[in-house]
Protein backbone atom coordinates (compact mmCIF):
# COMPACT_ATOMS: atom_id res chain seq x y z
CA UNK A 1 0.00 0.00 0.00
CA UNK A 2 2.77 2.18 1.02
CA UNK A 3 4.37 2.07 -2.44
CA UNK A 4 1.06 2.72 -4.18
CA UNK A 5 0.94 5.67 -2.09
CA UNK A 6 4.22 6.42 -3.22
CA UNK A 7 3.46 6.50 -6.53
CA UNK A 8 0.62 8.49 -6.58
CA UNK A 9 2.16 11.18 -4.63
CA UNK A 10 4.75 11.01 -7.59
CA UNK A 11 2.30 11.58 -10.12
CA UNK A 12 -0.39 13.82 -8.59
CA UNK A 13 1.32 17.23 -9.96
CA UNK A 14 1.07 15.96 -13.72
CA UNK A 15 -2.87 15.95 -12.64
CA UNK A 16 -3.07 19.17 -10.83
CA UNK A 17 -3.67 22.26 -12.72
CA UNK A 18 -1.57 23.45 -15.29
CA UNK A 19 0.43 19.65 -15.12
CA UNK A 20 0.58 17.23 -18.22
CA UNK A 21 -2.43 15.31 -17.67
CA UNK A 22 -4.64 18.17 -16.59
CA UNK A 23 -7.55 17.09 -18.50
CA UNK A 24 -7.73 13.72 -16.97
CA UNK A 25 -7.99 15.28 -12.53
CA UNK A 26 -11.18 13.76 -12.11
CA UNK A 27 -9.69 10.15 -12.96
CA UNK A 28 -7.03 10.58 -10.57
CA UNK A 29 -8.98 12.18 -8.10
CA UNK A 30 -11.28 9.01 -8.22
CA UNK A 31 -8.54 6.45 -8.16
CA UNK A 32 -7.06 8.06 -5.28
CA UNK A 33 -9.84 8.39 -3.14
CA UNK A 34 -10.91 4.83 -3.95
CA UNK A 35 -8.04 3.99 -2.23
CA UNK A 36 -6.99 6.53 0.10
CA UNK A 37 -9.76 9.29 1.69
CA UNK A 38 -10.38 9.60 3.97
CA UNK A 39 -7.56 8.66 6.15
CA UNK A 40 -8.46 11.04 9.01
CA UNK A 41 -10.89 10.86 12.13
CA UNK A 42 -11.73 13.97 14.37
CA UNK A 43 -8.78 15.49 16.27
CA UNK A 44 -8.47 14.89 20.19
CA UNK A 45 -9.42 18.23 20.95
CA UNK A 46 -13.04 19.40 21.22
CA UNK A 47 -16.05 17.46 20.97
CA UNK A 48 -16.87 16.89 17.18
CA UNK A 49 -17.16 13.39 16.34
CA UNK A 50 -16.13 12.30 12.80
CA UNK A 51 -14.67 8.78 11.92
CA UNK A 52 -13.22 7.92 8.70
CA UNK A 53 -16.85 5.88 7.39
CA UNK A 54 -18.18 7.54 4.07
CA UNK A 55 -19.82 6.60 1.57
CA UNK A 56 -17.31 5.08 -0.24
CA UNK A 57 -16.11 2.71 2.81
CA UNK A 58 -20.27 2.74 3.35
CA UNK A 59 -20.36 1.19 -0.46
CA UNK A 60 -17.74 -1.12 0.24
CA UNK A 61 -19.38 -3.54 3.04
CA UNK A 62 -22.33 -3.49 1.02
CA UNK A 63 -20.42 -4.93 -1.69
CA UNK A 64 -18.58 -7.50 0.57
CA UNK A 65 -21.97 -8.33 2.15
CA UNK A 66 -23.20 -9.34 -1.10
CA UNK A 67 -20.37 -11.42 -1.74
CA UNK A 68 -21.71 -14.86 -0.13
CA UNK A 69 -24.75 -14.62 -2.25
CA UNK A 70 -22.82 -13.86 -5.54
CA UNK A 71 -20.83 -16.57 -4.47
CA UNK A 72 -24.24 -19.03 -3.93
CA UNK A 73 -25.36 -17.44 -7.02
CA UNK A 74 -22.08 -18.69 -9.06
CA UNK A 75 -22.40 -22.13 -7.64
CA UNK A 76 -26.18 -22.72 -8.34
CA UNK A 77 -26.10 -21.69 -11.85
CA UNK A 78 -23.38 -24.07 -12.07
CA UNK A 79 -25.63 -26.38 -10.60
CA UNK A 80 -28.69 -25.97 -12.33
CA UNK A 81 -26.95 -25.92 -15.41
CA UNK A 82 -25.35 -29.63 -14.66
CA UNK A 83 -28.23 -30.72 -13.42
CA UNK A 84 -30.06 -29.98 -16.71
CA UNK A 85 -27.43 -31.86 -19.04
CA UNK A 86 -27.41 -35.04 -16.60
CA UNK A 87 -23.81 -34.61 -15.48
CA UNK A 88 -22.34 -34.55 -11.70
CA UNK A 89 -19.24 -32.23 -12.41
CA UNK A 90 -17.69 -31.98 -8.57
CA UNK A 91 -17.91 -28.76 -7.15
CA UNK A 92 -15.31 -26.98 -8.72
CA UNK A 93 -16.18 -27.66 -12.23
CA UNK A 94 -19.34 -26.36 -10.61
CA UNK A 95 -18.39 -23.31 -9.56
CA UNK A 96 -16.56 -22.25 -12.39
CA UNK A 97 -18.84 -22.74 -15.11
CA UNK A 98 -21.06 -20.10 -12.46
CA UNK A 99 -18.09 -18.11 -12.51
CA UNK A 100 -17.35 -17.57 -16.43
CA UNK A 101 -21.26 -17.51 -16.71
CA UNK A 102 -21.52 -14.33 -14.39
CA UNK A 103 -18.42 -12.79 -14.87
CA UNK A 104 -19.33 -10.97 -17.83
CA UNK A 105 -22.40 -9.65 -16.53
CA UNK A 106 -19.96 -7.87 -13.62
CA UNK A 107 -17.47 -6.78 -15.96
CA UNK A 108 -20.34 -5.31 -18.47
CA UNK A 109 -22.40 -3.43 -15.62
CA UNK A 110 -19.18 -2.11 -14.46
CA UNK A 111 -17.57 -0.98 -17.73
CA UNK A 112 -20.88 0.69 -18.66
CA UNK A 113 -21.50 2.15 -15.65
CA UNK A 114 -18.48 3.47 -14.62
CA UNK A 115 -17.61 4.54 -17.69
CA UNK A 116 -20.89 6.91 -17.82
CA UNK A 117 -19.74 8.14 -14.45
CA UNK A 118 -16.58 9.12 -15.57
CA UNK A 119 -17.67 10.78 -18.41
CA UNK A 120 -20.27 12.87 -16.49
CA UNK A 121 -17.87 13.24 -14.34
CA UNK A 122 -15.38 14.76 -16.42
CA UNK A 123 -17.67 16.77 -18.59
CA UNK A 124 -19.23 18.78 -15.33
CA UNK A 125 -15.80 18.63 -13.77
CA UNK A 126 -16.93 17.17 -11.05
CA UNK A 127 -15.58 14.61 -8.67
CA UNK A 128 -16.19 10.73 -9.47
CA UNK A 129 -18.77 9.64 -6.83
CA UNK A 130 -18.41 6.08 -5.84
CA UNK A 131 -22.18 5.30 -6.04
CA UNK A 132 -22.20 3.14 -8.73
CA UNK A 133 -20.15 0.33 -6.92
CA UNK A 134 -23.09 -0.94 -5.07
CA UNK A 135 -25.17 -0.56 -8.11
CA UNK A 136 -22.73 -2.38 -10.60
CA UNK A 137 -22.40 -5.45 -8.49
CA UNK A 138 -26.79 -5.53 -7.75
CA UNK A 139 -27.01 -5.66 -11.57
CA UNK A 140 -25.35 -8.86 -12.55
CA UNK A 141 -27.11 -10.39 -9.47
CA UNK A 142 -30.88 -9.50 -10.24
CA UNK A 143 -30.81 -11.03 -13.75
CA UNK A 144 -31.22 -14.49 -15.42
CA UNK A 145 -28.44 -16.01 -16.24
CA UNK A 146 -29.27 -16.29 -20.20
CA UNK A 147 -29.75 -12.59 -20.18
CA UNK A 148 -27.39 -11.36 -23.62
CA UNK A 149 -24.91 -8.92 -22.46
CA UNK A 150 -25.36 -6.47 -24.90
CA UNK A 151 -28.87 -5.95 -23.35
CA UNK A 152 -27.36 -5.82 -19.80
CA UNK A 153 -25.22 -2.76 -21.10
CA UNK A 154 -28.25 -1.20 -22.45
CA UNK A 155 -30.14 -1.19 -19.92
CA UNK A 156 -27.63 -0.63 -17.44
CA UNK A 157 -26.41 2.78 -19.12
CA UNK A 158 -30.21 3.90 -19.33
CA UNK A 159 -30.45 3.49 -15.75
CA UNK A 160 -27.58 5.51 -15.10
CA UNK A 161 -28.49 7.83 -17.44
CA UNK A 162 -31.87 8.52 -16.88
CA UNK A 163 -32.41 7.30 -13.20
CA UNK A 164 -28.98 8.84 -11.63
CA UNK A 165 -27.50 11.58 -13.33
CA UNK A 166 -30.24 13.78 -14.77
CA UNK A 167 -31.50 13.73 -11.60
CA UNK A 168 -28.18 15.26 -9.92
CA UNK A 169 -25.66 11.90 -9.74
CA UNK A 170 -24.90 9.70 -6.44
CA UNK A 171 -27.26 10.16 -3.75
CA UNK A 172 -29.70 12.65 -5.97
CA UNK A 173 -31.64 9.82 -7.35
CA UNK A 174 -35.39 9.32 -6.35
CA UNK A 175 -35.18 5.67 -7.73
CA UNK A 176 -32.67 2.55 -7.16
CA UNK A 177 -30.79 2.63 -10.41
CA UNK A 178 -30.32 -1.45 -10.02
CA UNK A 179 -33.96 -1.57 -10.25
CA UNK A 180 -34.54 0.89 -13.07
CA UNK A 181 -32.24 -1.46 -14.83
CA UNK A 182 -33.77 -4.36 -14.20
CA UNK A 183 -37.33 -2.85 -14.67
CA UNK A 184 -36.19 -1.76 -18.07
CA UNK A 185 -34.71 -5.21 -19.21
CA UNK A 186 -38.08 -6.71 -17.89
CA UNK A 187 -40.61 -4.69 -19.77
CA UNK A 188 -38.01 -4.29 -23.18
CA UNK A 189 -37.53 -7.11 -23.66
CA UNK A 190 -39.86 -9.16 -21.48
CA UNK A 191 -38.45 -13.01 -23.58
CA UNK A 192 -35.09 -12.54 -21.91
CA UNK A 193 -36.44 -11.53 -18.68
CA UNK A 194 -39.28 -14.05 -17.90
CA UNK A 195 -40.33 -17.25 -18.46
CA UNK A 196 -39.14 -20.65 -18.59
CA UNK A 197 -35.78 -20.89 -20.37
CA UNK A 198 -33.55 -18.30 -19.10
CA UNK A 199 -33.21 -18.78 -15.45
CA UNK A 200 -31.16 -21.94 -16.44
CA UNK A 201 -28.44 -22.11 -18.37
CA UNK A 202 -28.34 -25.17 -20.97
CA UNK A 203 -25.61 -23.88 -23.36
CA UNK A 204 -22.05 -24.42 -22.95
CA UNK A 205 -19.94 -21.36 -21.50
CA UNK A 206 -16.99 -20.18 -23.69
CA UNK A 207 -16.95 -23.82 -24.65
CA UNK A 208 -17.05 -25.60 -21.43
CA UNK A 209 -19.61 -27.46 -20.08
CA UNK A 210 -21.28 -28.19 -23.15
CA UNK A 211 -24.13 -31.68 -23.43
CA UNK A 212 -27.68 -32.65 -24.22
CA UNK A 213 -30.33 -31.48 -21.74
CA UNK A 214 -31.84 -34.50 -20.12
CA UNK A 215 -35.43 -35.70 -20.53
CA UNK A 216 -38.36 -34.12 -18.74
CA UNK A 217 -36.46 -31.17 -18.64
CA UNK A 218 -38.33 -27.65 -17.24
CA UNK A 219 -36.57 -24.01 -16.60
CA UNK A 220 -39.54 -22.88 -14.28
CA UNK A 221 -38.80 -21.17 -11.37
CA UNK A 222 -40.80 -22.38 -8.10
CA UNK A 223 -42.90 -19.12 -8.11
CA UNK A 224 -44.19 -19.52 -11.96
CA UNK A 225 -45.09 -22.97 -11.04
CA UNK A 226 -47.05 -21.41 -7.71
CA UNK A 227 -48.58 -18.55 -9.84
CA UNK A 228 -49.92 -21.13 -11.72
CA UNK A 229 -51.11 -22.83 -8.66
CA UNK A 230 -48.81 -25.65 -9.66
CA UNK A 231 -46.78 -27.77 -7.05
CA UNK A 232 -43.48 -26.69 -7.66
CA UNK A 233 -40.78 -29.51 -8.34
CA UNK A 234 -36.64 -28.86 -9.76
CA UNK A 235 -35.80 -28.65 -13.19
CA UNK A 236 -35.73 -32.34 -13.90
CA UNK A 237 -39.41 -33.01 -11.49
CA UNK A 238 -38.71 -33.54 -8.77
CA UNK A 239 -40.26 -32.02 -5.77
CA UNK A 240 -38.49 -28.96 -3.63
CA UNK A 241 -38.84 -28.33 0.30
CA UNK A 242 -38.91 -25.70 1.86
CA UNK A 243 -35.01 -25.84 2.57
CA UNK A 244 -34.30 -26.39 -0.75
CA UNK A 245 -35.72 -22.89 -1.10
CA UNK A 246 -33.58 -21.40 2.09
CA UNK A 247 -30.52 -22.66 0.90
CA UNK A 248 -31.05 -21.79 -3.00
CA UNK A 249 -30.40 -24.12 -5.19
CA UNK A 250 -33.30 -23.48 -7.20
CA UNK A 251 -33.70 -21.53 -10.62
CA UNK A 252 -33.75 -17.78 -10.37
CA UNK A 253 -32.15 -14.74 -10.96
CA UNK A 254 -28.35 -14.83 -10.21
CA UNK A 255 -27.89 -13.81 -6.60
CA UNK A 256 -31.11 -13.84 -5.24
CA UNK A 257 -31.70 -18.12 -4.60
CA UNK A 258 -30.08 -18.65 -1.52
CA UNK A 259 -32.06 -16.86 1.60
CA UNK A 260 -28.86 -18.40 3.90
CA UNK A 261 -26.46 -16.45 1.78
CA UNK A 262 -29.09 -13.06 1.73
CA UNK A 263 -29.02 -13.28 5.88
CA UNK A 264 -25.35 -13.50 6.84
CA UNK A 265 -25.01 -10.43 4.09
CA UNK A 266 -27.46 -9.10 6.27
CA UNK A 267 -26.04 -9.59 9.49
CA UNK A 268 -22.91 -7.90 7.87
CA UNK A 269 -25.33 -5.00 6.94
CA UNK A 270 -26.89 -4.72 10.48
CA UNK A 271 -23.41 -5.49 12.40
CA UNK A 272 -22.30 -2.58 10.75
CA UNK A 273 -24.69 0.00 10.82
CA UNK A 274 -25.10 0.09 7.29
CA UNK A 275 -28.39 -0.55 6.80
CA UNK A 276 -31.32 -0.05 8.19
CA UNK A 277 -32.82 -2.52 10.67
CA UNK A 278 -36.25 -1.13 10.98
CA UNK A 279 -36.79 -0.93 7.27
CA UNK A 280 -35.44 -4.43 6.64
CA UNK A 281 -37.44 -6.75 9.59
CA UNK A 282 -40.55 -4.42 8.56
CA UNK A 283 -39.86 -5.63 4.90
CA UNK A 284 -39.99 -9.61 6.09
CA UNK A 285 -42.82 -8.27 8.76
CA UNK A 286 -45.33 -7.00 5.33
CA UNK A 287 -44.43 -9.94 3.47
CA UNK A 288 -45.07 -12.61 6.75
CA UNK A 289 -48.43 -11.25 7.36
CA UNK A 290 -49.34 -11.12 3.86
CA UNK A 291 -48.25 -14.13 2.96
CA UNK A 292 -49.99 -15.63 6.15
CA UNK A 293 -53.43 -14.19 4.59
CA UNK A 294 -52.81 -15.09 1.55
CA UNK A 295 -52.08 -18.82 2.27
CA UNK A 296 -54.73 -18.57 4.97
CA UNK A 297 -57.17 -17.84 2.10
CA UNK A 298 -56.33 -20.38 0.16
CA UNK A 299 -55.21 -18.41 -2.13
CA UNK A 300 -51.85 -20.00 -2.58
CA UNK A 301 -49.77 -23.30 -2.73
CA UNK A 302 -46.82 -21.64 -1.36
CA UNK A 303 -46.42 -21.43 2.88
CA UNK A 304 -45.42 -17.98 4.49
CA UNK A 305 -41.73 -19.26 5.00
CA UNK A 306 -41.98 -20.08 0.95
CA UNK A 307 -43.21 -16.88 0.38
CA UNK A 308 -40.23 -15.22 1.99
CA UNK A 309 -37.35 -17.55 0.91
CA UNK A 310 -38.64 -17.98 -2.70
CA UNK A 311 -37.77 -15.05 -5.59
CA UNK A 312 -36.27 -11.85 -5.15
CA UNK A 313 -38.17 -11.01 -2.01
CA UNK A 314 -35.16 -11.64 0.51
CA UNK A 315 -32.59 -10.03 -1.66
CA UNK A 316 -35.01 -6.95 -2.50
CA UNK A 317 -35.48 -6.74 1.36
CA UNK A 318 -31.93 -6.65 2.58
CA UNK A 319 -30.34 -5.15 -0.54
CA UNK A 320 -32.83 -2.93 -2.50
CA UNK A 321 -35.26 -1.66 0.30
CA UNK A 322 -32.66 -0.66 2.59
CA UNK A 323 -30.59 1.95 0.05
CA UNK A 324 -30.61 4.73 1.82
CA UNK A 325 -30.78 7.37 -0.65
CA UNK A 326 -34.47 6.32 -2.25
CA UNK A 327 -36.05 5.18 1.14
CA UNK A 328 -37.31 7.09 3.85
CA UNK A 329 -35.32 8.88 6.06
CA UNK A 330 -37.67 9.04 9.20
CA UNK A 331 -37.36 6.27 11.70
CA UNK A 332 -41.38 5.99 12.29
CA UNK A 333 -41.47 6.59 8.10
CA UNK A 334 -39.20 3.53 7.76
CA UNK A 335 -41.88 1.37 10.00
CA UNK A 336 -44.00 2.09 6.95
CA UNK A 337 -41.92 2.42 4.22
CA UNK A 338 -40.89 -1.62 4.77
CA UNK A 339 -43.68 -3.09 5.64
CA UNK A 340 -46.04 -1.56 2.56
CA UNK A 341 -42.82 -2.87 0.22
CA UNK A 342 -43.59 -6.53 1.77
CA UNK A 343 -46.68 -6.09 1.35
CA UNK A 344 -47.23 -5.10 -1.75
CA UNK A 345 -44.62 -7.30 -3.22
CA UNK A 346 -46.45 -10.40 -2.44
CA UNK A 347 -49.89 -8.89 -3.56
CA UNK A 348 -47.93 -7.84 -6.75
CA UNK A 349 -46.91 -11.72 -6.94
CA UNK A 350 -50.13 -13.52 -5.81
CA UNK A 351 -53.10 -11.13 -7.57
CA UNK A 352 -51.13 -10.85 -10.75
CA UNK A 353 -50.59 -13.13 -12.98
CA UNK A 354 -48.58 -11.51 -15.16
CA UNK A 355 -45.74 -11.07 -12.73
CA UNK A 356 -44.45 -13.91 -11.27
CA UNK A 357 -42.34 -11.75 -8.62
CA UNK A 358 -43.47 -8.62 -7.58
CA UNK A 359 -40.48 -7.34 -5.00
CA UNK A 360 -38.45 -5.07 -7.98
CA UNK A 361 -42.10 -3.52 -8.81
CA UNK A 362 -42.73 -3.30 -5.03
CA UNK A 363 -39.95 -1.60 -4.32
CA UNK A 364 -39.84 0.92 -7.26
CA UNK A 365 -43.48 1.68 -6.50
CA UNK A 366 -42.53 2.89 -2.46
CA UNK A 367 -39.00 4.65 -3.75
CA UNK A 368 -41.86 7.15 -5.29
CA UNK A 369 -43.63 7.69 -2.17
CA UNK A 370 -40.87 7.75 0.46
CA UNK A 371 -40.41 11.11 0.31
CA UNK A 372 -44.31 11.80 0.95
CA UNK A 373 -44.21 9.32 3.76
CA UNK A 374 -41.55 11.05 5.09
CA UNK A 375 -42.98 14.53 4.70
CA UNK A 376 -46.58 13.36 6.41
CA UNK A 377 -44.47 11.76 9.37
CA UNK A 378 -42.59 15.22 10.31
CA UNK A 379 -45.62 17.13 9.75
CA UNK A 380 -47.31 14.79 12.27
CA UNK A 381 -44.09 15.51 14.43
CA UNK A 382 -44.15 19.40 14.21
CA UNK A 383 -48.33 18.92 15.03
CA UNK A 384 -47.86 17.10 18.41
CA UNK A 385 -44.99 19.38 19.32
CA UNK A 386 -46.95 22.16 18.65
CA UNK A 387 -49.66 21.08 20.60
CA UNK A 388 -47.54 20.38 23.32
CA UNK A 389 -46.34 24.21 23.66
CA UNK A 390 -49.45 25.21 23.25
CA UNK A 391 -50.82 23.51 26.03
CA UNK B 1 -43.41 37.99 -46.35
CA UNK B 2 -42.32 40.70 -43.35
CA UNK B 3 -39.72 40.34 -41.19
CA UNK B 4 -41.99 39.93 -38.00
CA UNK B 5 -44.07 37.68 -39.58
CA UNK B 6 -41.14 35.40 -40.73
CA UNK B 7 -40.89 35.37 -37.02
CA UNK B 8 -44.42 34.34 -36.19
CA UNK B 9 -43.98 31.44 -38.62
CA UNK B 10 -40.34 30.27 -37.18
CA UNK B 11 -40.64 31.07 -33.75
CA UNK B 12 -43.32 28.11 -33.01
CA UNK B 13 -40.12 25.69 -35.25
CA UNK B 14 -37.78 26.25 -32.23
CA UNK B 15 -37.45 28.48 -29.95
CA UNK B 16 -41.11 29.28 -28.71
CA UNK B 17 -42.00 25.35 -29.71
CA UNK B 18 -45.50 24.41 -28.10
CA UNK B 19 -44.58 20.86 -27.70
CA UNK B 20 -40.78 20.93 -25.87
CA UNK B 21 -40.77 24.63 -24.89
CA UNK B 22 -44.91 25.54 -23.62
CA UNK B 23 -45.02 21.76 -23.04
CA UNK B 24 -48.58 22.04 -24.34
CA UNK B 25 -50.19 18.72 -26.29
CA UNK B 26 -48.35 15.95 -24.57
CA UNK B 27 -51.11 13.41 -24.38
CA UNK B 28 -51.41 13.07 -28.29
CA UNK B 29 -47.71 12.78 -28.35
CA UNK B 30 -47.83 9.80 -25.86
CA UNK B 31 -50.68 8.15 -27.65
CA UNK B 32 -50.14 8.55 -30.98
CA UNK B 33 -46.28 8.01 -31.64
CA UNK B 34 -45.70 4.38 -31.33
CA UNK B 35 -46.00 4.59 -34.68
CA UNK B 36 -44.41 7.11 -37.71
CA UNK B 37 -47.92 6.98 -39.79
CA UNK B 38 -50.77 7.15 -37.06
CA UNK B 39 -48.37 10.47 -35.80
CA UNK B 40 -47.97 12.04 -39.35
CA UNK B 41 -52.00 11.73 -40.16
CA UNK B 42 -52.46 13.22 -36.38
CA UNK B 43 -49.76 16.03 -37.13
CA UNK B 44 -51.80 16.72 -40.12
CA UNK B 45 -55.09 16.88 -38.56
CA UNK B 46 -54.17 18.99 -36.08
CA UNK B 47 -51.67 21.62 -38.20
CA UNK B 48 -55.14 22.04 -40.56
CA UNK B 49 -57.39 22.49 -37.65
CA UNK B 50 -55.13 24.81 -35.80
CA UNK B 51 -54.69 26.63 -39.04
CA UNK B 52 -58.05 27.42 -40.12
CA UNK B 53 -59.47 27.99 -36.74
CA UNK B 54 -57.22 30.77 -36.22
CA UNK B 55 -58.40 32.32 -39.05
CA UNK B 56 -61.98 32.17 -38.71
CA UNK B 57 -61.24 33.44 -35.30
CA UNK B 58 -59.38 36.00 -36.38
CA UNK B 59 -61.55 37.15 -38.73
CA UNK B 60 -64.43 36.63 -36.24
CA UNK B 61 -62.13 38.63 -33.13
CA UNK B 62 -64.02 41.86 -33.73
CA UNK B 63 -67.58 40.69 -33.29
CA UNK B 64 -66.79 37.98 -30.44
CA UNK B 65 -68.24 38.99 -26.88
CA UNK B 66 -65.48 38.65 -24.86
CA UNK B 67 -67.41 36.60 -21.78
CA UNK B 68 -68.24 34.02 -24.26
CA UNK B 69 -65.21 33.56 -26.22
CA UNK B 70 -64.51 30.54 -24.89
CA UNK B 71 -67.43 29.05 -26.16
CA UNK B 72 -67.34 30.58 -29.76
CA UNK B 73 -63.68 29.17 -29.90
CA UNK B 74 -64.77 25.32 -29.26
CA UNK B 75 -67.69 25.49 -31.40
CA UNK B 76 -65.07 26.47 -34.60
CA UNK B 77 -62.61 23.74 -33.20
CA UNK B 78 -65.23 21.20 -32.60
CA UNK B 79 -66.37 22.02 -36.37
CA UNK B 80 -63.59 21.56 -37.80
CA UNK B 81 -62.37 18.64 -35.84
CA UNK B 82 -65.37 16.93 -37.08
CA UNK B 83 -64.76 17.89 -40.59
CA UNK B 84 -61.17 16.21 -40.44
CA UNK B 85 -62.47 13.10 -38.68
CA UNK B 86 -65.31 12.79 -41.32
CA UNK B 87 -62.47 13.31 -43.90
CA UNK B 88 -60.13 10.58 -42.01
CA UNK B 89 -63.08 7.85 -41.76
CA UNK B 90 -63.60 8.69 -45.65
CA UNK B 91 -60.25 8.51 -47.72
CA UNK B 92 -57.87 6.95 -44.35
CA UNK B 93 -59.84 4.66 -42.66
CA UNK B 94 -57.45 1.78 -41.25
CA UNK B 95 -55.23 5.01 -40.10
CA UNK B 96 -58.20 6.54 -38.24
CA UNK B 97 -59.18 3.55 -36.67
CA UNK B 98 -55.47 3.34 -35.08
CA UNK B 99 -56.12 6.74 -33.99
CA UNK B 100 -59.35 6.15 -32.40
CA UNK B 101 -60.37 8.77 -30.29
CA UNK B 102 -57.45 10.86 -30.26
CA UNK B 103 -58.64 12.69 -33.63
CA UNK B 104 -62.01 13.61 -31.88
CA UNK B 105 -59.57 15.09 -28.89
CA UNK B 106 -58.24 17.45 -30.88
CA UNK B 107 -60.78 19.18 -29.80
CA UNK B 108 -58.87 19.57 -26.01
CA UNK B 109 -55.87 19.57 -27.08
CA UNK B 110 -54.11 22.52 -24.99
CA UNK B 111 -52.27 24.12 -28.19
CA UNK B 112 -55.38 24.96 -29.83
CA UNK B 113 -57.12 27.01 -27.90
CA UNK B 114 -53.93 28.67 -26.25
CA UNK B 115 -53.03 30.04 -29.74
CA UNK B 116 -56.53 31.07 -30.01
CA UNK B 117 -56.85 32.86 -27.10
CA UNK B 118 -52.84 34.08 -27.44
CA UNK B 119 -52.97 35.03 -30.95
CA UNK B 120 -55.78 35.01 -33.12
CA UNK B 121 -57.87 37.08 -30.73
CA UNK B 122 -55.51 39.79 -31.25
CA UNK B 123 -54.39 39.51 -34.41
CA UNK B 124 -55.32 39.99 -38.23
CA UNK B 125 -56.26 36.59 -40.20
CA UNK B 126 -52.90 36.46 -42.37
CA UNK B 127 -50.76 36.88 -38.90
CA UNK B 128 -53.20 34.54 -37.30
CA UNK B 129 -52.56 31.84 -39.55
CA UNK B 130 -48.81 31.86 -40.48
CA UNK B 131 -49.40 31.74 -36.03
CA UNK B 132 -51.49 28.36 -36.82
CA UNK B 133 -49.44 26.63 -39.29
CA UNK B 134 -46.42 27.68 -37.58
CA UNK B 135 -47.57 26.03 -33.96
CA UNK B 136 -48.71 22.94 -36.69
CA UNK B 137 -45.50 22.26 -37.98
CA UNK B 138 -43.64 22.74 -34.72
CA UNK B 139 -45.70 20.47 -33.25
CA UNK B 140 -45.61 18.00 -36.24
CA UNK B 141 -41.67 18.20 -35.52
CA UNK B 142 -41.72 16.98 -32.15
CA UNK B 143 -44.14 14.34 -32.76
CA UNK B 144 -42.72 12.57 -35.99
CA UNK B 145 -39.44 12.69 -34.53
CA UNK B 146 -40.32 10.86 -31.17
CA UNK B 147 -42.51 8.48 -33.55
CA UNK B 148 -38.95 7.94 -35.84
CA UNK B 149 -37.19 6.67 -32.53
CA UNK B 150 -39.94 4.59 -31.13
CA UNK B 151 -40.94 2.91 -34.16
CA UNK B 152 -37.47 2.37 -35.13
CA UNK B 153 -36.60 0.90 -31.89
CA UNK B 154 -39.62 -0.55 -31.16
CA UNK B 155 -40.56 -2.52 -33.42
CA UNK B 156 -37.50 -2.26 -36.32
CA UNK B 157 -39.95 -0.42 -38.88
CA UNK B 158 -40.62 2.76 -40.06
CA UNK B 159 -44.05 3.52 -41.50
CA UNK B 160 -44.16 0.09 -41.36
CA UNK B 161 -41.25 -1.20 -43.52
CA UNK B 162 -38.74 -3.64 -41.88
CA UNK B 163 -35.83 -1.32 -41.30
CA UNK B 164 -33.33 -3.29 -38.97
CA UNK B 165 -32.03 -6.49 -41.54
CA UNK B 166 -33.05 -9.55 -40.40
CA UNK B 167 -28.94 -10.25 -40.17
CA UNK B 168 -29.22 -8.19 -36.94
CA UNK B 169 -32.40 -10.25 -35.16
CA UNK B 170 -30.10 -13.25 -36.11
CA UNK B 171 -27.43 -12.33 -34.35
CA UNK B 172 -29.29 -11.65 -30.89
CA UNK B 173 -30.58 -8.37 -31.32
CA UNK B 174 -34.53 -7.65 -30.12
CA UNK B 175 -36.52 -5.26 -30.46
CA UNK B 176 -37.12 -2.97 -27.37
CA UNK B 177 -40.50 -3.51 -25.94
CA UNK B 178 -40.89 -0.67 -24.22
CA UNK B 179 -40.24 2.18 -26.65
CA UNK B 180 -43.66 1.01 -27.84
CA UNK B 181 -45.33 1.63 -23.95
CA UNK B 182 -46.21 5.32 -23.48
CA UNK B 183 -43.48 6.41 -21.05
CA UNK B 184 -41.04 6.10 -23.46
CA UNK B 185 -42.35 8.81 -25.97
CA UNK B 186 -41.85 11.13 -22.68
CA UNK B 187 -38.55 9.66 -22.40
CA UNK B 188 -38.28 10.74 -25.45
CA UNK B 189 -39.40 14.25 -25.57
CA UNK B 190 -37.18 14.69 -22.50
CA UNK B 191 -34.41 14.30 -24.77
CA UNK B 192 -34.78 16.95 -27.58
CA UNK B 193 -35.94 19.21 -24.81
CA UNK B 194 -32.44 18.00 -23.58
CA UNK B 195 -30.79 18.57 -26.86
CA UNK B 196 -32.46 21.90 -27.75
CA UNK B 197 -31.54 23.29 -24.12
CA UNK B 198 -27.92 22.00 -24.41
CA UNK B 199 -27.59 23.99 -28.02
CA UNK B 200 -29.53 27.52 -26.87
CA UNK B 201 -27.88 27.84 -24.13
CA UNK B 202 -29.62 31.38 -23.13
CA UNK B 203 -33.13 28.95 -22.83
CA UNK B 204 -31.66 26.96 -19.75
CA UNK B 205 -33.21 27.78 -16.89
CA UNK B 206 -31.69 28.33 -13.66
Amino acid sequence: MKALRNYLNKIKPDFEPGGKYEKLWSVFDGFESFLFVPNTTSGKKGVQIHDSVDSKRVMIIVVLALMPALLVGMYNVGYQHFLAIGEDAGFWATFLFGFISVLPKIVVSYAVGLGIEFIVAQVKHHEIQEGFLVSGMLIPMIVPVDTPLWMIGVATAFAVIFAKEIFGGTGMNVFNVALITRAFLFFAYPGKMSGDNVFVRTSDSFGFGGGKVVEGFSGATPLSFASSNLQPTNIIGEPLSGWDYFFGLIPGSIGETSTLAILIGAVVLLLTGVASWRIMFTVFGGGALMAWIVSACGASVLSVGDQICLGGFAFAAVFMATDPVTGCRTNTGKYIYGFLIGALAIIIRQFNSGYPEGAMLAVLLMNVFAPLIDFYVVEANIKRRLRRANA
Amino acid sequence: MSEKNKEIFLGPLSKNNPVIVQVLGICSALAVTAQMEPALVMSLSLTAVLAFASVIISLMRNTIPNRIRIIVQLVVIAALVIIVDQILKAFAYEVSKLLSVYVGLIITNCILMGRLEAFALGNKPWPAFLDGVGNGIGYSIILLIIAFFRELLGSGTLFGHQVIPQICYDWGYENNGLMILPPMALIVAGCIIWVQRAKNPEMQED
